[in-house]
């Protein structure tokens, strides 16, 4: 998309000039969008409107502003982007811009470059050379990397919500509460799975052990059997404990069918990480039969691409578990390639690292039935995140019916 | 009374095209140039009109056509910045005459293209100045700083009416008389709007330059060759002086390129 900015000044009203203008933008088969307009209050006051113009097509943008620069359209000259160089490793320069997870683009000597991916809470260093600007952190800052400061030269192209009424996910609110009715939201994440399989986007899943321990283990593993999850986000816990389930029918020591503490099961646990390490880790375990059913079986069986990233609560840890912070940020972001659906379930401290490294156009549902954690995850700058606040072992049981129904090509077809 | 700056044109002929009516092969016939001239000065003089002559300079042919001199409101005159270097040498001229004249001569920035009274006409409560031919809108803004007063842009789209004197002629009362044709649509509409009254005038008639007149209170001076505008203008109460202009219909003006208000409006 290339696009300019123009000012009008005048009396740009009682000669019609603004909306003049407009149309001629529209005739042209360029778009308009009006940043800013003040009307003079007195008859002899003049109008002022500042106006972005853009077009997919240079050659129609350019005619389009040809013809504006007649009725005294103003072009803006674009600011160049300020650069400052990184005083040390793993150090911003003062003032550095900091990155939203919106499509964001800068202007660097008169050309936009856009700056790739588009993630939150990043720095963006800029290759002048090579003309790149890549969202950076902090442990990604090299002394001397020429990085942007301030705001000028910076244009950020916010994802649109949709006002279709026919697109209930981006219609919504952006978090369900527990007294509203969850079908529609369960219904349209079932109908962008399916998209998500259809357009070839991935589809993420981050999951923490209440996913275990709701006793929804079994869904996600036909989830993920169905071929529905292409990336597991997750933690040391929800290995553990679906291995746990896995070898021993139990979470924690409590056989989840029966709800009652098995004799030494709070042990259980130890001895599901110790014959995983002993096995040498999931994938192992998994050729040698050891591991034969559970949530991180089918993910060996399917190929889901696992990331599993540690914390320091954790026992063991499993084998694959990343135990470097930086390194599980990476291994998380290099995973993230392609994926157009998120959807977190039951981990606080996953989702939200998972939050920050989504660009805006991911489609995210956050279901947890603590409201917090929700209400966490869809704070206004995960603009594209949904929340609902509901059991997750009901949500997903809810949510292969729906998949499995559009799979038998009855729904989907509202 | 009216005052009113007039050039003689001793120095009129057509040396250079720089609209569609202009054609060297067709020059002007120098005593008739000086009769319909005449005609005209007599005629404004014999209406009360308190006429100035500036001094016509050789080599500026169309200098005879003051209304481009520039624009008077008040004791302030904004001179012309010509599009066409053949007519800038003018300019400094008739600066100097307003000067003289007691005037405040207050010039627009030089990269800004402004045409005068040929390009902007009092109507009502707003001053009507037409771009792009001549006259860059940008310029309209200028004025509209100067003189404090609310200016309707509107963009000529005929190359024959290349001021905006040359097809519309503001009056009193929301009135006044013009050729459509020669506004784009907004432009039509944002004269309407303003001038509901407006006469519009036949492409015949247009092409006559009738819309190209001098008027002072209820008398109108304006070439010969438009009987329908003068019957509708006799009917609303004012009376219509016809001249024979073609010698200079041949550089595209008539009465009124010939002929600038000082000022145009005591006030706005």
């Amino acid at each position: 998309m290339f696009s300019e900015t123009v000012e009008l000044r005048g009396h740009i009203i009682d000669s019609l000039i603004l909306p003049k203008v407009l149309d001629e933008i529209l005739t042209r088969g360029a778009n308009f969008k009006i940043d800013e307009i003040k009307i003079g209050q007195n008859r002899v006051d003049q109008s002022y409107a500042r106006i972005e113009v853009s077009s997919p097509a240079e050659e129609t943008l350019n005619d389009t502003l040809l013809r504006l620069r007649q009725h005294g359209a103003e072009v803006l000259e674009k600011a160049a982007v300020q650069l400052a160089a990184a005083p040390s490793d793993g150090v911003f320069p003062d003032d550095f811009y900091v990155t939203t997870n919106q499509r964001t683009v800068i202007c660097l000597d008169g050309e936009e470059v856009e700056v790739q991916p588009a993630i939150m809470d990043c720095g963006i260093a800029v290759d002048p050379a090579g003309k790149t600007a890549t969202a950076v952190r902090f442990h990604e800052v090299r002394n001397g990397t020429q990085v942007v400061v301030g705001q000028k030269g910076i244009r950020v192209v916010p994802v649109q919500r949709s006002t279709s009424r026919t697109d209930e996910f981006e219609f919504m609110a952006t978090s369900l509460s527990s007294e509203q009715p969850k079908s529609a939201a369960i219904r349209q994440m079932a109908r962008e799975f399916t998209r998500a399989r259809a357009d070839g986007g991935k589809t993420l899943l981050v999951a923490g052990p209440p996913v275990v321990h709701t006793g929804a283990s079994e869904h996600l593993e036909n989830l993920i059997n169905a071929g529905h999850v292409d990336v597991l986000f997750a933690g040391n816990g929800l290995a553990v404990h679906d291995i746990e389930h896995a070898l021993f029918g139990t979470y924690l020591g409590v056989d989840l069918h029966r709800g009652a503490a098995a004799d030494r099961g709070h042990e259980n646990q130890l001895r599901a990480i110790n014959a995983i390490r002993r096995a040498g880790g999931i994938a192992a375990a998994v050729d040698s039969g050891l591991l034969q059913k559970g949530i991180m079986h089918a993910c060996v069986q399917r190929k889901v691409k696992v990331v599993l990233a540690g914390s320091i609560r954790d026992d063991g840890p499993l084998p694959e578990v990343i135990t470097d912070t930086v390194e599980a940020q990476k291994a998380m972001r290099a995973a993230l390639e392609g994926v157009t659906v998120a959807l977190m379930m039951g981990t606080m401290l996953h989702s939200m690292a998972t939050a920050s490294l989504l660009p805006a156009t991911v489609k995210t549902l956050c279901v947890d039935i603590n409201p917090a954690a929700v209400s966490k995850l869809t704070d206004p700058r995960n603009f594209q995140a949904l929340g609902l606040v509901t059991d997750i072992e009901l949500f997903l049981r809810e949510l292969l019916t729906n998949l499995s129904t559009a799979a038998n090509g009855s729904a989907g077809s509202k | 009374m009216r005052d009113l700056l007039l050039c003689p044109p001793d120095h009129y002929s057509i040396q250079y095209e720089i609209n569609p009516w202009m054609s060297r092969a067709r020059g002007a016939d120098t005593p008739m140039v000086q009769a319909q001239w005449r005609g005209l000065y007599e005629k404004l003089c014999s209406l009360q009109a308190n006429v100035s002559l500036i001094t016509p300079q050789p080599k500026l042919p169309d200098m005879v056509f003051t209304a481009n001199a520039g624009l008077a409101v008040g004791r302030r005159f904004i001179p012309s910045n010509f599009r066409h270097q053949e007519r800038s040498g003018e300019a400094a001229f008739f600066a100097q005459f307003m000067e003289e004249k007691g005037y405040e001569v207050v010039w627009l920035p030089p990269d800004l293209y402004f045409e005068g009274e040929g390009d902007a006409l009092f109507g009502g409560d707003a001053l009507f100045c037409g771009y792009k031919f001549r006259t860059d809108i940008q310029a309209h803004r200028a004025v509209a700083d100067i003189f404090s007063c609310l200016v309707i842009s509107v963009e000529l789209v005929d190359p024959r009416f290349y001021h905006i004197d040359t097809c519309f002629c503001p009056l009193p009362a929301e009135s006044g008389y013009w050729f459509p044709e020669a506004f784009d649509e907004y432009g039509q509409r944002a004269i309407r709007d303003r001038l509901p009254n407006i006469i519009d005038v036949s492409a015949e008639e247009a092409q006559v330059f009738c819309c190209n007149s001098v008027v002072l209170d209820k008398d109108i001076v304006m070439p010969a060759g438009a009987p329908n505008l003068v019957a509708q203008l006799t009917e609303r109460g004012y009376t219509c002086h016809t001249l024979q202009m073609c010698e200079f219909l041949k550089a595209g003006g008539a009465c009124k390129c010939l002929t600038m208000f000082m000022p145009q409006r005591q006030e706005v």
